[in-house]
């Protein structure tokens, strides 16, 4: 049958965008604190404020002229990513991980050149990629070299941990693979492959590709099941003090591990998608009553990652 | 009290007005919920005329009132030659024609406009008794006498002692050899019967009508005897003694005031004409409530001028746009490239008609997107970059409406209302989204924004309800109801239901 029984899904505690939309994110996030979380610039300096690991910044530009400072900025610089502060659902981001003089290459090996990068500033410089057309900076970000454990369920792209953070407590996780459907880029709905990560242990439970469960990831055939997210014990409490830092109640915290430095977060987002749902195979309803409901409201991210851990652990 | 509450209470407080003025204006003030309904207009027109003696001429005609069981359009009065002036006095409104001297036959016109309406007959008491001015010889009151006495027998209130009256009256008149009828040979039934009413102390006066009926020329006026009876005045008809208002009577005098007055003339009569017409229920309640300067009309848009008028039957679409791709976009759940993008597509295929509208959006925005992909390889800002799209759109406007017009297509002129812009912006987010998403994305959302314009162009076409919004502007307060409630609907959208499909299986 193509639709469910709207009751099915209740029963299952699944939340729908409209139930995200009128009942969490319009009640968790007020709307004075959304900059936080909007402006990547201003996460990061927040972040900072509250020792929250992030990539490091390398320089930014806001004018059009300053584009001509190009050849300074990356002098040296073989791996980076440039992205518009106020950009949404990873549009206007350009990763180069490597360069040969002039030319720089993306994860795909194509060539960008130099006028191609000036032109992709610029176009962020305008606003093209920014929520609302808003004039924009764009950031220059060390490129994260991610931890060589996902190197067999990653195709042209780094994977990243999104979780669910809900009141503080973190209560859903997975972790978006690349694909070469997906561009190297780690949109489920691009066809990126979604896996359901056990908030306890930070293994795998359930992988989803285009909504439909698999087993093995389709660029390099390595089984998820095997599949372990490394710092499990970093993230949970990572991801919980993002709550401090932005003020927000509900919240998608999107987290990547570098091979030096650990779980750093990326971004926070303020209205995360429900696909994540999709990838553990369970609603989220259930544990976000939960959240609101038992857990105590006063506790420090290590002990709400604890009770986490507790509570929303697979078995 | 929760937000959520305050929500449903607003909506229903805005629900209620809204459905409560649109029901007074269709109850009360007669505009019609449906469109092309329309109303019987009646003209009728009252001609006078008289021969002149010579002497100063001073005509004056009673006037239909308000109140009445029609009300009054419009009024004209043609008299060449002659001075004229309306007096008021009393509550009666009189007609009055002025001319030094004249010689001859004379005919002066007095023509109005009558629609039905519902109004009860005037429920005002008698202001005073009308004073029994008639003396009656002795013969007379004796027969009087005997034949109120019958009919009190035969009668239990003021209404059927009318009835049985009038219709002994009648009898009576047919058989010459009684008494009674003998008495008052020369006066009419209902003059006979006003006269015995007041004797009997029933508060009692004329009624004037003019029966309406089409293309009925030169007819006199109908008697009808209206007495007060149970706080209310009832009509009774002399000749059959039936009770009520009969149909089509347009009631024009009532109490017993004459009808003509007529100085420095003689002969003198008034003749009824009636045409019938038909006209469109709207305006005649648009008409009538212009005169009784309704409030809810005079303080409207249908006190702007025409043309205003006209934008705003098109302003007023909008909100029922707005509200189809809200109801798309909250409860099915389709992807739309912008919010108000498919409204404004919409209101662009108003003009174009859906069909000529839809090839003219693909064709312009391949033929963009195409272009703006050469010009994504020129490194221009993004600010010039949109602007020289829109140039190009502008540009291939022009070419088509040309190309067109040689081809014998006419409607492909009105090109010019697609908003081109908000064309231009849409082939750059097209172009943007092509490039990071895939051309996947592009044909959802542009299939989405164009089959949501559709579904709004036949909402904002259908004639139903554009006549809803423009002649119950009212409406908007139900549409802003609706918005409210649905903007508080955290179900699934129709396309979670297949999004999720998978998840409620595996238990």
């Amino acid at each position: 049958m193509l639709f469910v029984k709207p009751s099915l899904l209740r029963s299952r505690g699944i939340m729908g965008m409209n139930q995200r939309n009128v009942d969490y994110i319009s009640r968790n996030n007020p709307r004075k604190l959304y900059p936080i979380v909007d402006n990547k610039l201003i996460t990061k300096k927040y972040a900072k404020k509250h020792n929250i690991a992030v990539p490091e910044l390398i320089d930014s530009i806001q004018y059009q002229f300053e584009i001509k400072n190009l050849e300074t900025i990356l002098k040296g610089i073989d791996k980076f990513v440039i992205k518009p502060a106020q950009g949404a659902g990873g549009k206007g981001i350009l990763v180069i991980t490597d360069r040969k003089g002039d030319s720089f290459y993306k994860p795909s090996g194509m060539e960008v050149s130099f006028d191609d990068i000036k032109r992709h500033i610029s176009n962020i410089l305008s606003g093209l990629h920014s929520l609302g057309g808003k004039t924009d900076v764009a950031m220059f970000e060390k490129l994260v070299d991610f931890d060589p454990v996902f190197e067999p369920y990653s195709y042209e792209g780094v994977p990243d941990v999104r979780m669910i953070v809900y009141q503080g407590y973190p209560v859903m996780a997975m972790l978006r693979c690349s694909t070469h459907a997906s561009d190297g880029k780690a949109n489920l709905h691009q066809g990126a492959v979604g896996v359901g990560i056990d908030i306890k242990t930070g293994r795998s439970l359930f992988a989803v590709q285009n909504g439909r469960n698999i087993e093995r990831h389709p660029d390099t055939n390595s089984v998820f099941s095997e599949l372990q997210v490394p710092h499990w014990d970093a993230i949970l409490p990572l991801s919980a003090a993002c709550y401090e830092m932005t003020g927000m109640g509900y919240l998608g915290c999107d987290i990547v591990i570098d091979k030096h430095k650990g779980a750093l977060i990326l971004e926070v987002n303020a209205r995360p998608g429900l696909a994540i749902q999709i990838a553990n195979n369970k609603g989220l309803l259930d544990r976000l009553n939960y959240v609101e409901h038992k857990a105590p409201k006063s506790a420090s991210p290590e002990e709400r990652a604890a009770f986490s851990v507790e509570h929303f652990g697979a078995l | 009290m929760s937000s959520r509450t305050q929500v449903y209470l607003l909506a229903f407080m805005f629900f209620a007005l809204g459905l409560g003025l649109t029901l007074y204006k269709n109850q009360s003030l007669g505009f019609p919920l449906l469109p092309g309904q329309s109303e019987d207009i009646w003209t009728v027109e009252a001609s006078v005329s008289f021969e002149a003696t010579g002497d100063p001429i001073t005509a004056s005609l009673l006037l239909p009132q308000s109140g009445s069981n029609m009300t009054v359009l419009a009024e004209s009065f043609s008299a060449p030659n002659y001075g004229f002036h309306i007096k008021e006095a009393d509550g009666q409104r009189r007609a009055v024609w002025t001319r030094r001297s004249e010689q001859g036959p004379q005919t002066i016109y007095y023509k109005l406009d009558v629609v039905k309406s519902d109004e009860a007959a005037s429920l005002a008491p008698p202001t005073k008794q009308i004073p029994n001015s008639i003396t009656l010889t002795n013969r007379q009151e004796a027969a009087a006498t005997q034949l109120l006495e019958l009919v009190r027998g035969r009668s239990s209130d003021n209404v059927s002692f009318t009835i049985e009256l009038v219709k002994e009256l009648n009898a009576i008149k047919q058989d010459e050899k009684l008494n009674v009828s003998k008495e008052f040979k020369k006066a009419s039934v209902t003059e006979i019967a006003l006269i015995l009413l007041n004797i009997e102390g029933i508060p009692s006066r004329m009624v004037r009508a003019v029966a309406l009926e089409d293309g009925r020329r030169k007819q006199k006026s109908i008697e009808l005897i209206e007495i007060y009876d149970n706080n209310q005045w009832s009509i009774i008809n002399p000749l059959d003694g039936k009770n009520g208002t009969p149909e089509n009577a347009f009631i024009w005098q009532r109490g017993g005031v004459s009808l003509l007055d007529i100085e420095g003339g003689e002969h003198s009569k008034v003749r009824f004409s009636t045409i019938e017409t038909n006209q469109a229920a709207r305006s005649v309640a648009l008409d009538k409530n212009k005169v009784e300067q309704s409030a809810l009309v005079d303080f409207s848009i249908y006190a702007l001028p025409i043309e205003s008028q006209s934008a705003f039957k098109r302003i007023l679409l909008v909100p029922i746009g707005a509200l189809v791709v809200v109801l798309l976009r909250i409860l099915i759940g389709i992807k739309t490239s912008g919010t108000f993008m498919p409204i404004l597509i919409a209101l662009a295929f108003i003009d174009t008609t859906p069909a000529i509208g839809l090839a003219i959006f693909i064709s312009i925005v391949s033929v963009g997107l195409w272009i703006r992909g050469y010009l994504s390889r020129m490194n221009l800002l993004l600010v010039a970059r949109i602007t020289a799209v829109v140039i190009i759109v502008i540009g291939l406007m022009g070419f088509m409406s040309v190309f067109s017009y040689k081809l014998g297509i006419t409607e492909a002129l009105s090109v010019t209302f697609f908003p081109m812009i908000i064309l231009s912006w849409t082939i750059e987010r097209m172009s943007i989204l092509w490039e990071e998403e895939g051309p996947k994305e592009v044909m959802m959302q542009g299939g989405g924004s164009l089959f949501v314009a559709l579904l709004a162009y036949f909402a904002m076409t259908n004639p139903f309800i554009e006549h809803l919004t423009f002649n119950f502007p009212e409406t908007l307060l139900i549409m802003l109801a609706f918005t409210l409630v649905i903007g508080q609907y955290n179900g699934y959208r129709l396309t979670e239901l297949y999004r999720f499909r998978d998840l409620a299986k595996n238990q």
